[in-house]
């Protein structure tokens, strides 16, 4: 089983965010980068097919040199081999565009992506990848069993879970619960060894759309200051859930 | 010109975003003077939607879409779009539509932005405002395609009332044969989903162990409230992961959200901040949470919050 993981390389999610002084773009002065969470999630479960059912596992990032280390990073956790597209990509349709190029080439039988990033939250690459390559898609995935040619997937549905089962190829949008929080792997100094033999390939990005530009950024306005009421005047606090914020 | 919305029902009731989103679609209607229409899958209350400002509603009835599939939803909802000139379709934030979203913007090569939080800036090049960094930013983003696909945040426009005489249309359902079946859904029955609901109620360390849940429960029940929790809560299994909130949880966009110890980490701040209201119990009056907090108390949240439920009974008998 070819299994292909997309990687997004997303701001710590302890990064104070801010942005350029034209507010055009993230500012990543002093920001650490990280594998998005979701992302995780997908390359762990990956490296357990790879251990217990032979999967061959390659990681792929669209976006320019600063990515790398994030790649390392997947290749240290266990990932055969890492492939970077070349290209800082404008939207999240031009990111699965990208991909798809890179997947009509290599018949991948499973694609796992992260329900979404946590820098532009667009949730949109993995089905538009599906949808771009006519494959199966399942996102806010959250149990993933293959065998043969069969996936076993359930997926985290507004107040409950639903079950379906369906041929490969398959594109999933991966999320917390599809792996224990304990079997996240923390690279170690063997696995971050051998990721520097492991061959990290950089392709030209190919020409494709651009469905949305971004034009600006900015933040939330700063709150009001909190109303605090004392412990042992609860029905003041229901007056003002009830008259001042007309909540309850 | 038209636009096209998508209406989610459950258990034969239009869900309360799909109002939300008819009354969306309908303020850009009136704005751009084009007609509404809404699409509807196996659901016949339909005075319900003309009360929320939609003219026409198209709906598509066929057994084999008890079960909500994705690519067969969204392959019906690109064929009521292409028959009726629709330039803009609008969907809401629930988990189904999320899901198909995608794959109607591949299907008619459309533009497509998600957690959009309010009417569009300008129509000349279709720009919006919409939420990223989970919230903890905003981008301003323009879509110049013929079709564009918005996805509305929940509760960020609001529920108006604005009576249409409405025309209903049958349209036959688009089946095409896949190898993709769903085997099973399992729903917590009689509560309230996170995504769903007005209120949530969420639980932190600080309520010491799962034995001591009833508090949050019974707190939640008394409100008709959701219930959450923090991610190390449901990482130690005190609660289902489906009930974790935050950055790498679930949002929650609900209009008043109580935290009860719980300390405000950033990466929890982040799935919440949209909530209206925000109410925060904890012991420690130098939780970070209280910065983020529209009420707050301080305090122990086993005398507080007992004595919570009792007063909000009294208040709403
Ligand atoms: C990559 C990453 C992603 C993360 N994503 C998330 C996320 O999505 N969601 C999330 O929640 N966290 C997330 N976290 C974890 C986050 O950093 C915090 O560790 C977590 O939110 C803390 O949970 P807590 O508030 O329940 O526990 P604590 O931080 O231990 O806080 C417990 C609180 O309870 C109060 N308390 C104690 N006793 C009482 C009492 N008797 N009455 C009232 N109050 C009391 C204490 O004062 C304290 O403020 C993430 C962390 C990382 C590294
Ligand atoms: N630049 C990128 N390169 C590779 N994969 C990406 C990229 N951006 C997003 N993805 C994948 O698509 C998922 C959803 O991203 P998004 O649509 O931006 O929310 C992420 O979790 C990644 O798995």
């Amino acid at each position: 089983m070819k299994i292909l993981v997309c990687i997004s390389n997303v701001p710590d999610t302890t990064s104070k965010i801010n942005f350029t002084n034209d507010s055009k773009a993230f500012d990543k002065n002093g920001v650490q980068f990280i594998i998005n969470p979701n992302d995780e999630f997908g390359l762990t479960r990956a490296v357990w097919f790879q251990q217990k059912q032979k999967a061959e596992v390659t990681v792929v990032t669209v976006g320019d040199l600063s990515c790398e280390p994030i790649l390392r990073k997947c290749l240290a956790i266990g990932a055969d081999k890492a492939i970077r597209i070349d290209l800082n990509p404008t939207d999240g349709f031009q990111v699965a565009q990208q991909l798809s190029f890179l997947c009509k080439e290599e018949n991948y039988d499973l694609i796992i992506a992260g329900r979404e990033s946590i820098d532009y939250n667009g949730a949109m690459v993995p089905g538009m990848l599906s949808a771009l390559m006519g494959y199966n898609f399942v996102t806010n995935c959250v149990v993933l069993e293959i065998k043969d040619n069969f996936a076993k997937v359930s997926r985290e549905i507004d107040g409950g879970i639903e079950t379906v089962s369906c041929q490969l190829p398959l594109v999933i949008g991966a999320q917390k619960g599809l792996v224990e929080e304990k079997d996240l792997i923390i690279p170690n100094m063997r696995g971050i060894m051998q990721a520097r033999q492991k061959s990290l390939t950089v392709l030209p990005a190919i020409e494709s759309d651009v469905k949305s530009v971004i034009t600006k950024f900015e933040k939330p306005a700063p709150k009001g200051a909190v109303k605090m009421v004392d412990p042992n005047q609860i029905d003041q606090l229901i007056d003002l859930l009830h008259k001042d914020a007309r909540v309850i | 010109m038209s636009i096209l919305i998508y209406t989610e029902s459950e258990n034969g009731m239009f869900k309360k975003s799909a109002l939300e989103l008819a009354s969306y679609a309908r303020a850009i209607a009136d704005k751009l003077r084009v007609e509404l229409i809404a699409v509807s899958f196996n659901h016949k209350d339909h005075q319900t939607l003309g009360a929320y400002g939609v003219e026409r509603v198209v709906q598509i009835s066929d057994p084999s879409l008890e079960n909500f599939t994705a690519l067969t939803y969204a392959e019906n909802l690109a064929s009521v779009a292409l028959a009726n000139q629709v330039n803009l379709v609008v969907l809401s934030s629930s988990a189904n539509a999320k899901y198909l979203a995608p794959l109607l913007a591949v299907s008619l090569s459309a533009g497509y932005a998600s957690n959009v939080i309010g009417l569009p800036e300008s129509f000349d090049y279709l720009t919006v405002k919409r939420s990223c960094f989970t919230n903890k930013a905003y981008n301003t983003c323009v879509l110049d395609n013929d079709i564009n696909i918005l996805g509305l945040s929940t509760n960020s426009f609001g529920i108006n009332e604005n009576h249409k005489e409405i025309l209903v249309e049958d349209k036959s359902a688009n089946l095409t044969k896949t190898n993709f079946e769903v085997e099973r859904i399992e729903k917590s029955s009689g509560q309230v989903s996170i995504a769903d609901a007005d209120i949530v109620v969420s639980g932190g360390r600080g309520l010491k162990g799962p034995e001591n849940w009833h508090l949050i429960e019974d707190l939640a029940s008394t409100l008709g409230a959701a219930t959450a929790c923090s991610k190390p809560v449901s990482d130690m299994g005190w609660r289902p992961h489906s009930e974790h909130v935050g950055q790498t949880g679930k949002p929650v966009a609900s209009n008043l959200y109580i935290a009860i110890g719980v300390s405000g980490a950033i990466q929890h701040l982040a799935g919440i901040n949209s909530s209206k209201v925000k109410l925060v119990i904890n012991s420690d009056p130098e939780a970070p949470f209280f910065k983020a907090a529209d009420y707050g108390v301080v305090g122990d949240a086993f005398e507080v919050v007992p004595e919570l439920i009792e007063k909000l009974k009294a208040f709403k008998s």
